[in-house]
């Protein structure tokens, strides 16, 4: 994408909008795999994690999913922390992930649609831009 | 087959677990009785931070928020919301209750949570400008080139009333309306992202969730200002920041939404990264300038402020990063919007590191006006362990204490500092029964001192007195003249030091003589720390009755201070005992004895 002008950016900014939305509804294709790679979250493993959801995924070869990077959620006390967005399902966060739960929630949520109990933490706040 | 609903039964460390777990036990039978156990599942999960409401349930997708929940309503939830489909009304959280709600319509606000300046993070991937833009990234920049002057975004920001959040919440409008009126055809702006307070995380966090709404921001000033070049000022030891900051910039140029002529108008702009050392004094704004010109980094006397007289000479435009954050939303939505979350003095939302004994630490983003209570007790869900608060300490090295009683103070600019206080950049430490003032105050002292530039005798000399006064009264050899001496030579630094950090380093100092007397004359009279820190005051013996002779704590000791032979009572040589408390731990006979 090379240097834009006002309305080249509206319509890019318009045609990635109704992409995220379609993506969202129950017929959506992909699963977002979100964590939060703060340095706080860094430090408290969230690499760790990150590789052990990614290396989950590929051995089940689940082609639908992304695993994406975030900067902080806020979560301090429950680093790493890990928003799983599957179409057709409530958005999940996720806290206290390690590897093992990571794992888990690939088996579990994105496999299986069943939450990964006890690991599951609120949103810390409405979201104003939507 | 899939799940269509989740019932999520909130269980933090803070709740009572076997209740919670009688609670998911009866969800999961009712679920199982109606038949719906193939499509619904009850998960117990990590605290909700609601905890002065639990136990708490939550029904997704519908976000239904049950509150106080007791095993016996586990029924009505299943019969009537699972089954029916018809909310169970008693329970409900009643939003109305919720005294902030009638401010702001369209948000939610049982998370006493409301995210303007981390609105992107957490959310969006901070090395995508795509994402970015997605989420009305941009918005602002296009609005203000576009549909705005100068003077119009100068009353937008007149209208939301936003003041600095650096520390010393001056009018941003003000500033920038400064800066714009000098007739001068070379101006600066500058981001300030040296966050220097011991306990702040909140800038740093900012600029690695979400880089493009400070670059965003400041072409905004640079448009409103008449300035073409940004620089942020960023301490080295943030590295992720810097890194996502200098893609954040390269995506932008490669955008055209930086650069040379700005989406095909006349408004060229760029930025420029400079790394700092670390030093907290460089966070002072004509310290920071000076670092930034290749000095040393001492403050200077205002007047001329950098607004006028800045950056090389240059009208010079400094803002926070907090507050460059909070700029696209508040042209996005308009300063009426802003204006409407706040206290009338105080407007907008605050970010605050919330640490220390609190067991949800975090960071977190709430309205002006919220409580202290709110937050430690809501928010935070109270002190780890089941201990006593003692203390909030809020703006680090030039704030101070605030204890129990004044935990109902809504937090603002002006409430905090009649508290002895200052709201700060946002750093929020949490302090318990077990932790000591004078032991606090002593460390952040210290810190005020190590960071002193030395330039003015007030801030050099006065701090370090200080700091001497406090370390007597610590080993139990202070006066209460030394109260007085300490409040005389406090007042000197308030009025004579040259910058902020001397102005303020008696600050923590004069909240606890003014808070925690009591506390002070346990140390003084008495020759006693009550919380048991400062270590030239604790005595650690042990009992010759209860001592039955097991040998774990002369094992355990670290300078093997301790002797006794086997089946035999122990004893402690106070000459060379370091007050560490291992002994203390490692008796199961509660032999040890503190005092
Ligand atoms: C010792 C000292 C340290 C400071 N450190 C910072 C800092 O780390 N970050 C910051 O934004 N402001 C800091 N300030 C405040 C700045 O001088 C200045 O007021 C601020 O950058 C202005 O931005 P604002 O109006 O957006 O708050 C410091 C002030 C003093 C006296």
């Amino acid at each position: 994408m090379g240097a834009m002008t006002r309305e080249e950016l509206q319509a890019f900014r318009a045609q990635k909008q109704r992409a995220v939305r379609a993506q969202r509804e129950a017929d959506g294709r992909t699963t977002e795999v979100i964590i939060g790679t703060g340095t706080c979250g860094i430090a408290a493993g969230a690499e760790v994690a990150l590789k052990a959801i990614e290396d989950e995924v590929a051995k089940h070869a689940l082609a639908n999913v992304v695993v994406k990077r975030t900067g902080c959620m806020g979560l301090c006390a429950s680093e790493p922390s890990v928003e799983v967005v599957k179409p057709g399902m409530p958005g999940i966060l996720y806290g206290k992930v390690d590897a093992a739960v990571g794992r888990r929630i690939v088996q579990e949520h994105i496999m299986n649609d069943q939450l990964v109990g006890e690991y599951i933490f609120d949103k810390p706040a409405a979201d104003i831009m939507q | 087959m899939a799940n269509q609903k989740y019932l999520l039964v909130c269980s933090g460390e803070s709740c009572d677990a076997d209740k919670n777990h009688l609670l998911q036990e009866a969800l999961q039978r009712e679920v199982a009785a109606s038949g719906l156990g193939a499509t619904v599942q009850v998960v117990k999960t990590g605290c909700f931070g609601f905890c002065a409401k639990g136990p708490v349930v939550k029904i997704l997708p519908e976000e239904t928020l049950y509150v106080e929940v007791q095993p016996s309503d586990a029924a009505a939830i299943v019969q009537e919301h699972l089954v029916a489909g018809k909310p169970v009304a008693r329970l409900c959280y009643d939003q109305q209750q919720s005294k902030l709600h009638a401010k702001l319509e369209d948000i939610d606000f049982y998370q006493k949570q409301v995210r303007i300046v981390l609105r992107n993070c957490g959310v969006i991937d901070p090395d995508s400008i795509d994402e970015y833009i997605t989420r009305d990234g941009y918005v602002a920049l296009e609005k203000v080139l576009f549909e705005m002057t100068p003077e119009d975004v100068i009353t937008e920001l007149r209208k939301s009333d936003l003041r600095g959040r650096g520390g010393a919440g001056f009018p941003t409008w003000r500033k920038w309306e400064f800066t714009r009126q000098v007739t001068n055809p070379e101006k600066y702006v500058m981001c300030n992202a040296d966050e220097g307070d011991p306990g702040a995380y909140m800038d740093r966090s900012t600029l690695e969730g979400d880089p493009h709404s400070i670059l965003e921001a400041m072409m905004i000033a640079g448009y409103t200002c008449g300035s073409s070049k940004g620089i942020i000022y960023i301490r080295a030891e943030y590295p992720l920041a810097i890194a996502r900051l200098k893609r954040a910039i390269r995506q932008a140029k490669e955008y055209g939404l930086m650069g040379d002529q700005v989406l095909g108008t006349d408004f060229c702009f760029d930025i420029e990264i400079r790394l700092g050392a670390g030093a907290f004094v460089c966070g002072e704004e004509t310290a920071l300038i000076a670092s930034t010109e290749g000095s040393r980094g001492m403050p200077r006397p205002r007047p001329p402020f950098p607004a006028v007289k800045g950056l090389w000479d240059k009208p010079t435009v400094i803002n926070n990063v907090e507050t460059y954050a909070s700029i696209p939303v508040i042209i996005m939505k308009g300063g009426d919007w802003y204006a409407r979350i706040g206290t009338e003095t105080s407007k907008g939302t605050k970010v605050f590191a919330l640490t220390g004994k609190v067991k949800n630490s975090g960071l977190i983003e709430v309205p002006m006006g919220t409580t202290l209570r709110e937050i430690v007790f809501g928010i935070g869900g109270g002190i780890i362990g089941g201990k006593t608060f003692k203390a909030v300490q809020t703006g680090g090295p030039s704030g101070g204490l605030i204890p129990e009683e004044y935990l109902d103070t809504p937090i603002d600019y002006e409430n905090l500092s009649k508290l002895g206080s200052i709201v700060g950049s946002g750093g929020m430490i949490v302090m318990d029964e077990d932790d000591c003032v004078l032991d606090v105050t002593k460390f952040y002292l210290d810190f005020s001192v190590d960071e002193s530039c030395g330039k003015c005798a007030p801030c050099r000399i006065g701090g370090k007195t200080l700091l001497t006064l406090l370390d007597r009264i610590s080993k139990g050899t202070g006066t209460e003249d030394d109260l007085a001496h300490m409040k005389q030579l406090s007042v000197a630094m308030q009025r004579a030091s040259l910058c902020g950090l001397g102005q303020t380093t008696p600050n923590p100092v004069l909240s606890i003589i003014r808070h925690f007397e009591d506390e002070l004359n346990n140390h003084i009279q008495d020759r006693h720390c009550p919380a048991g820190k400062c270590t030239a005051l604790v005595r650690f013996e042990i009992d010759p009755e209860a001592c039955i002779g097991c040998t774990v704590c002369a094992r355990r000791c670290p300078v093997n201070c301790i002797a006794g032979d086997r089946k035999l009572p122990h004893v402690i040589d106070q000459e060379r005992c370091v007050k560490c408390g291992a002994c203390l731990e490692a008796c199961k006979f509660n032999a040890v004895i503190k005092s």
